[in-house]
């Protein structure tokens, strides 16, 4: 194959050439489209395909620069996105005075030695740090605030930000410095990989509940959540899966699995943080009523935040790297 | 650009990257019309929320009132209250015989008459001391007689949001929590209105810009 004569940079420089072609005629279709005579519904198909896209940029150039600045600037990178989602979660979560210091910890000690392990490819403690070493601190906090009401809850609360936001974000980074045999330098593709997969089992699933008409599977959480619309879901990312091999250190095969099981955990994710936000008792995270200023950014990652550990987990432990 | 300023740059992003700090002008736009913002005071954080929800070419002209005895006790607390905020400052004893007990003396609120007669925009917290409850406590009346002094002059009540959160009383390190700044509607003036009536009336524009969803 004539990709492979390239050398590892200019594979990943030419993947995101693609990717940006691909958006930039997005786009210009999206402004073409903008330019004709809409009725109601297509105007609000519009506006919302043009906040997709705005996302979707978005994402594209955080990943890029992330490649750019090596390893550094990737964990500094994601660790600006995982503080920024965990703010939002914790402003939801109704906290209580007490949480004070284990927020704190949570913020300012948790998450930038989360990150700083990622960064430092210290996988053996990078993978056990939180679920073990965190999972004690805060309640530890908690409980030397004094206050006893509602401890389990409030506990809960932060150890899922944290889980979410920081463990499951801080993958992202760390897939693109893991180091597979013969493999060097190409992390960039398998979180590529891992997004592409994701975002495809979003969109095959929103559209088929949306012919379907399926029965939902749990109607008081999501409308459109059905098990057939996600089965297709998992299927279609399986199937970009194996078609991007070549791109990945996996065979055809293993590409299928892979992507399927990432892509059909992300999805799920999906729904246990509508599930959360239903429980909150908002539409969306970020400020409910926000006219101005970053919105939802939690949304947008949310999927990554489930998907990304659960693919890294299953590609070490598979490959043993 | 002055060091002032860029210390201002700095702690916009900083209250920005920890609370959002985002403004929602529900009632009116941010615009360069002489005003008096007065909002519920629940933290050492609302003025700071405030300005940096204001827009860059509006913090310049919107000033905070600091008790002189505290804010200039130390160079730098001096220095960030005159140079970076521009603040005015009243005496702390004397604000509490005007506001408090209802004594008609109108001398404590000189400092803010003249600031107004400049042109300045003030950001005042009529409850005159920080409460931990959910609702507002009542108003003192500083915020009745700027309103008849200077008529022109629009009041924009604001609701500030979360920010007991940020910083619970008694700590130190701020916890980054989103919070909103909810600016409404202009207060009408109304011919002949009492103090009292229109006390409680700014006090429930105030409470009405709460977001539901809080």
């Amino acid at each position: 194959m004539g990709l492979r004569a390239l050398a590892v940079n200019e594979q990943v420089a030419l993947l995101f050439v693609i990717v940006f072609g691909v958006l930039l005629v997005a786009l210009i279709v999206w402004f073409a489209l903008s330019l004709r005579e809409m009725g109601e519904p297509a105007q609000q198909r519009h506006a919302r395909f043009a906040r997709d896209l705005r996302a979707v940029w978005v994402g594209a150039v955080l990943f890029w620069l992330a490649w750019m600045s090596g390893a550094v600037g990737a964990t500094l990178l994601f660790g600006i996105v995982s503080f920024l989602a965990l703010r939002e979660f914790i402003t939801l979560m109704h906290t209580r005075r007490a949480d004070h210091r284990g927020l704190i910890l949570a913020f300012f000690v948790v998450l930038p030695l989360q990150f700083t392990l990622a960064g430092g490819r210290w996988f053996d403690l990078f993978t056990v740090f939180i679920p073990v070493y965190v999972f004690l601190a805060i309640p530890v906090v908690s409980a030397l605030a004094g206050d006893p009401a509602r401890f389990l809850e409030r506990n809960a609360k932060i150890q899922w930000g944290i889980m979410v936001c920081v463990y499951g974000l801080s993958h992202a980074p760390a897939l693109l410095l893991l180091e597979f045999p013969n493999y060097g330098g190409r992390g960039a593709f398998l979180l590529f990989f891992l997004v592409v997969v994701s975002a495809c089992a979003q969109i095959t699933q929103e559209a088929a509940s949306r012919r379907l008409r399926a029965m939902p599977a749990a109607r008081h959480i999501d409308r459109s959540f059905s098990a057939r619309a996600w089965w297709l879901g998992v299927i279609a990312a399986g199937l970009i899966g194996a078609a991007m091999y070549w791109a990945t250190p996996f065979k055809p095969l293993q590409a299928f699995a892979l992507a399927a099981l990432a892509a059909g955990a992300g999805t799920l994710g999906e729904l246990v943080m509508r599930a959360l936000k239903r429980d909150a008792g908002v539409a969306s995270w970020g400020n409910a009523s926000a006219l101005t200023g970053a919105v939802g950014l939690l949304d947008r990652v949310a999927p990554l935040a489930f998907s990304a550990p659960i693919f890294f987990h299953l590609t070490r432990w598979y490959f043993r790297v | 650009m002055t060091r002032a300023d860029a210390f201002g740059m700095l702690l916009a992003f900083a209250a920005r990257l920890i609370t959002g700090a985002q403004g929602h002008w529900k009632g009116c736009p941010p615009k360069a019309e002489q005003r008096i913002y007065f909002a519920n005071h629940q933290s050492h954080f609302d003025w700071v929320l405030i300005w940096a929800a204001l827009p860059r070419e509006l913090r310049a002209v919107t000033r905070p009132i600091a008790a002189r005895d505290y804010w200039t006790a130390t160079p730098f607390k001096h220095w960030i209250t005159r140079e970076v905020f521009h603040a005015v400052y009243v005496s702390r004893a004397r604000t509490k015989d005007a506001s408090g007990a209802g004594t008609e003396d109108q001398d404590p609120l000189e400092p803010l008459v003249e600031a107004l007669s400049h042109g300045d925009s003030l950001v005042i917290f009529p409850e005159g001391t920080r409460s931990a409850k959910p609702e507002p406590q009542p108003f003192k009346s500083g915020l009745y007689h700027l309103a008849t002094q200077f008529p022109q002059v629009q009041l924009i009540p604001a609701w500030i949001d979360n920010v007991q959160r940020v910083m619970p009383k008694g700590e130190v390190v701020p916890v980054p929590i989103l919070c909103t700044v909810t600016f409404g509607a202009p207060l009408a003036r109304i011919d002949g209105e009492d103090k009292r009536d229109f006390l409680e009336r700014a006090h429930a524009a105030v409470l009405a810009q709460r977001p539901l969803t809080a």
